[in-house]
């Protein structure tokens, strides 16, 4: 799943400012409300229901028709059943989600820059030319991906995958450190460092990664996410035996008699890292989203 | 000469991307381009060019009119989940900012989906879906008919004409969070003079959202617009964990994922290129359009 | 401050470890020349399946010492994924040492590209030509080449039944024809039975319709819709098709929705009866330690074997072509074909296997392969390649949701049109 928040200058990308607090009174308006937002947190939070009961179920309990009890005895035999399918590449898409994650952040920031403050002839057409490779279905380009990606003989697996998504991650991470430096970096600062006759690789290394922090927060957590929950170039790219714990994951639940249990288990485990990730930097992340999508 | 110091390493440090990005999206597109007008529907190889035979074959030769059909699919799917997620993150969007307490609770278990891969979540949809009604229904079937509203039992995806207006459901539960952290921004994104503005021009609140705010959040309503349509045009994860490829859900990306099953190669370049032009369609204008947007503020 | 310069060097770093991991290997596929290995590249990750790769494992190990197996299953999507990633290999010149295939027209694509090599030498050498029946040959044999070593043999044409529900209903005999089929399936609608007859997606109702074809035209009529000498268009076609559609009323209506394990456990349940499958069913039902089932040839097909083969071949460019040999020549041996076929639930390709060592269902299977005329199936590749599955499937899969019977007859004759053997 690559995504996007397009275009324009955002605001200083911070955790998510709270709402200037006005006194409302408790009204019939305030309990449809609550009523409104408890109904969608409950509808929102069904499926984990059912993924985290059944994966507690073992034998008879477990089946579509019961899916909403639940287990008649609480067991763990699955979540290890699971655990033993996934393990190997659970730890093999740590291994290619951080790198992606940090690489594409790096890439981007650098981009990013160039093309808001230390910018050329052409810069933006540029800047389009290279967002427009984030939109494009993937399906158009699993052909020949597959063949050049042998001829350049890159080790199959993890990783041509690392190789693949930081490519594919360019634009997007691009986009966002490009918003960021356009609205936190004042072009008075780019040009002091000039004057001071600091070249390009100072002033980005020296004056703007320590102030970059929130910019790699978003493109941090968008990459990951983005390589550790990919299927499609998993699967073109790779196979159970060498490949992210998605192609793992899809096995498991697509044999021929699946082992639900297990299989809700395995989602839950798959989901585990990306879901941390999301609870704990949610803030920023948000914070991130809303800077790089609004026009102020 | 002064100049080209200036801006010349720049134009270096962004060299790498740009090269990967010419050889490994346009290279690659051309590439894909090529295949689709060959001849190249076997293993065997290309027999050479056959100019556009590939794609008007597509519309008019298919047998049971069945790309046409996956175009059809397509299109339900992503009208579905465009409304649905435009509405519902609007929605939620428009709650929290009415301001609820524990915001940050609410707004956490709303966007907690986009965390999950569709890979995962496709395994506990299926039970959820799941087509049986009456007595033997599982999922939301049961939940219908436990709370006595049968009549909102489904067949879900299995049904023949709209069944991928249910496929859409999964989709919305996995990305109206994100549409509702869109629009979060938008609402928090409007100045206060403006809403103070109105409030001592003493404008109720209903014109206060009516004439001020969401004409306010236009942008950032066609934003999301783009990108949930861009992404229901890549959607493949979610068919292949919920339904796996088949009839009733093909569309244009698992169509392709069958016809590379098959060796067709031409054929699948052939609808990867038309799915680009589909993105293409939607996605070029509005790259323009903020491009200028961007020049002109 | 540090910080660029940290990152600078991570960067840098990262860059160099990448570059030497490709400039490392090449693909982990099959080593050098002169290896030992033989990766056998299948889709039996589980079950059934990987208990026979298991037992041919072993027996390879004893006739092949200084050869060590390497396992290249590739699990998902009953083999799909498996198709994708061989597809891709054998494309980009990286064979496996050896790969699985369905014998038959769907091993027609890899041997017109000539991605596989022959073996009728092979054949000579190692006796296969007496130890398997003629008409199998004939169906292996391209253009007086034979490319592939059977493994197994499985039957598609069988009735699976629940014989407590159909005893409950009043059933005791096995229906002789169509309508009497027909009837029995009435009889279990009059008990209660909604759907007596358990069906699951695409390719299910593609074996269904297959068995139908056999009954209203006939073995050969049959054997010629795959080989272009039947006109789809004709008019027993379209009984066959409408016959299949009433059949159709007896199913499940969820049927889109299941695979060939969920209608099982239909009859397993007791919620149908009947359920058409091949015979790996039989092994899934004992795995699963249901005895109360039954089976019989599907009504109206008399004495017609459909049959449906797992076999390995010797891949153009394979690395160890010895190693290769040596196993492809395991495959086919009396001791192999045991090994193999006592665990997974089919029968040996081979006729002189002795039925004591088997089940119960395969020594009547084992009987049958030897005297009854033996027909191809289109759902599994003995009859249609890849593209036709494909196209069948989705035809198919339409037909469920319109049940239009002129549509499908006419997108059964493109699919016919397009795809048969030129």
């Amino acid at each position: 799943m690559t995504t996007s928040s397009v275009a324009s200058p955002p605001s200083a990308i911070e955790p998510i400012a709270p709402r200037p607090k006005t006194r409302r009174p408790f009204g019939p308006g305030s309990i449809v409300k609550y009523l409104l937002a408890i109904f969608f947190v409950v509808v929102v939070l069904m499926p984990l229901y059912v993924l985290i009961v059944t994966s507690f179920k073992a034998g008879s309990d477990i089946g579509v028709t019961s899916q909403w009890n639940l287990p008649s005895h609480w067991t763990v035999s699955s979540w290890s059943k699971a655990w033993t399918a996934l393990q190997p590449s659970f730890i093999r898409t740590f291994e290619l989600a951080v790198p992606v994650a940090l690489i594409s952040s790096i890439v981007g920031a650098a981009n990013g820059f160039v093309l808001s403050r230390w910018r050329f002839p052409g810069a933006d057409v540029v800047f389009t030319l290279i967002l427009f490779g984030m939109f494009i279905p993937y399906q158009a380009v699993m052909i020949p991906l597959r063949e050049i990606v042998t001829t350049i003989g890159i080790q199959p697996g993890i990783p041509t995958l690392i190789f693949v998504h930081c490519i594919y991650g360019i634009p997007i991470c691009t986009l966002i450190f490009r918003n960021y430096y356009a609205t936190t970096v004042p072009e008075e600062l780019v040009e002091a460092s000039r004057v001071d006759g600091a070249g390009l690789l100072r002033t980005f290394g020296w004056i703007i990664l320590p102030i970059s922090i929130p910019g790699f927060v978003v493109t941090i957590i968008w990459q990951f996410t983005s390589a550790w929950n990919d299927y499609l170039f998993a699967i073109f790219l790779a196979n159970t035996r060498n490949g992210p714990i998605t192609i793992a994951l899809n096995a498991l639940a697509g044999a021929q008699s699946p082992d639900y249990a297990a299989s809700m288990a395995g989602a839950l485990i798959t989901s585990l890292p990306t879901l941390v990730v999301y609870v704990l930097l949610g803030r920023w992340f948000i914070g991130g989203l809303m800077a790089g999508s609004v026009k102020s | 000469m002064r100049r080209l110091r200036q801006w010349g390493p720049g134009l270096a440090l962004l060299s790498p991307s740009l090269i990967l990005l010419a050889v490994f999206v346009y290279g690659l597109i051309a590439w894909t381009l090529k295949v689709s007008v060959s001849d190249e529907h076997t293993a065997l190889g290309s027999k050479g060019f056959v100019g556009l035979d590939n794609y008007t074959k597509l519309f008019t030769d298919d047998i049971n009119d069945r790309f046409v059909h996956s175009l059809k699919n397509l299109l339900i799917f992503t009208a579905v989940f465009l409304v649905g997620t435009m509405f519902f993150g609007l929605l939620w969007a428009f709650l929290l900012e009415r301001g609820v307490r524990a915001e940050g609770f609410f707004r956490t278990v709303y966007l907690f989906p986009m965390a999950v891969s569709f890979i995962a979540s496709g395994v506990v949809w299926r039970w959820l879906m799941n087509p049986n009604k009456g007595e033997g229904a599982g999922g939301l079937n049961a939940v219908f008919g436990a709370v006595h509203l049968d009549f909102l039992q489904s067949t879900w995806w299995t049904n023949p004409n709209w069944g991928m207006a249910s496929m859409a459901i999964p989709a919305m539960w996995q990305l109206s969070g994100y549409v509702m952290a869109l629009f979060l921004a938008g609402f928090r994104g409007i100045p206060q003079e403006l809403r103070e503005a109105a409030a001592m021009d003493g404008a109720s609140t209903y014109r206060l959202y009516r004439n001020v705010i969401f004409p306010q959040l236009t942008p950032v309503a066609l934003s999301a617009l783009i990108i949930i349509g861009h992404m229901s045009m890549k959607m493949f994860d979610l068919i292949m964990s919920v339904s796996g490829p088949q009839w009733l859900t093909e569309v244009p990306a698992v169509y392709v994922w069958q016809a590379l099953l098959t060796s067709d190669y031409a054929k699948a370049a052939a609808i990867s290129i038309i799915l680009l032009l589909l993105v293409a369609v939607v996605i070029v204008p509005y790259l323009i359009y903020t491009n200028r947007a961007e020049k002109s503020s | 401050m540090r910080f660029s310069r940290r990152a600078a060097v991570a960067v840098v770093g990262v860059a160099a470890l990448l570059t030497a991991t490709a400039c490392g290997s090449s693909g982990d596929s099959g080593g050098g020349t002169g290896s030992k290995k033989v990766e056998v590249f299948t889709w039996w990750a589980d079950g059934g399946e990987k208990a026979g790769l298991d037992g041919l494992v072993a027996q390879f190990a004893k006739d092949c010492p200084g050869q060590t197996f390497e396992n290249g299953a590739v699990a998902g999507g009953a083999g799909a994924n498996a198709k994708q990633v061989l597809a891709s290999r054998l494309q980009q010149n990286q064979p496996p040492d050896t790969f699985q295939a369905h014998a038959g027209a769907e091993l027609l694509d890899y041997i017109n590209a000539g991605q596989v090599q022959d073996l009728s030498a092979d054949y000579d050498t190692w006796g296969l030509k007496t130890a398997f029946p003629q008409g199998l040959i004939d169906n292996l044999t391209v253009d007086g080449k034979i490319y592939s070593v059977p493994a197994n043999i499985h039957r598609a044409n069988v009735v699976w039944t629940n014989k407590k529900v159909l005893s409950d209903a009043g059933i005791t005999d096995d229906p002789k024809d169509l309508a009497g089929f027909i009837a029995d399936l009435d009889k279990l609608k009059a008990k209660g039975i909604k759907s007596p007859l358990a069906i699951g997606k695409d390719w299910t109702q593609l074996m269904l319709f297959e068995s139908v074809l056999i009954t209203d035209l006939g073995a050969d009529q049959f054997t010629g819709l795959w080989k272009g000498t039947t006109d789809w268009t004709s008019a027993p076609v379209t009984k066959a098709i409408t016959d299949f559609k009433q059949l159709l009323t007896y199913t499940n209506t969820d049927r889109d929705a299941l695979d060939w394990t969920d209608a099982e456990k239909l009859v397993m349940d007791g919620k149908a009866g009947y359920q058409l499958m091949g015979d790996w069913e039989a092994a899934d039902l004992d795995a699963k330690n249901f005895t109360g089932y039954g089976y019989f040839t599907f009504p109206g097909n008399g004495a017609t074997y459909q049959w449906l083969a797992d076999s390995f071949v010797l891949p153009k460019g394979a690395n160890n072509a010895d190693g290769t040999k040596c196993w492809l020549k395991t495959v086919g041996s009396a001791d192999g074909q045991k090994a193999f076929n006592t665990k997974k639930g089919s029968i040996p390709a081979r006729t002189d296997a002795s039925p004591a060592d088997y089940p119960k269902y395969q020594q009547a299977a084992m009987a049958d392969w030897k005297t009854e005329k033996q027909v191809p199936s289109c759902a599994h590749g003995s009859a249609c390649s890849q593209g036709w599955q494909g196209a069948a499937n989705s035809a198919l899969g339409a037909f469920s949701t319109n049940q239009d019977v002129a549509g499908l007859q006419k997108a059964l004759a493109a699919a016919a049109q397009q795809f048969a053997k030129k």
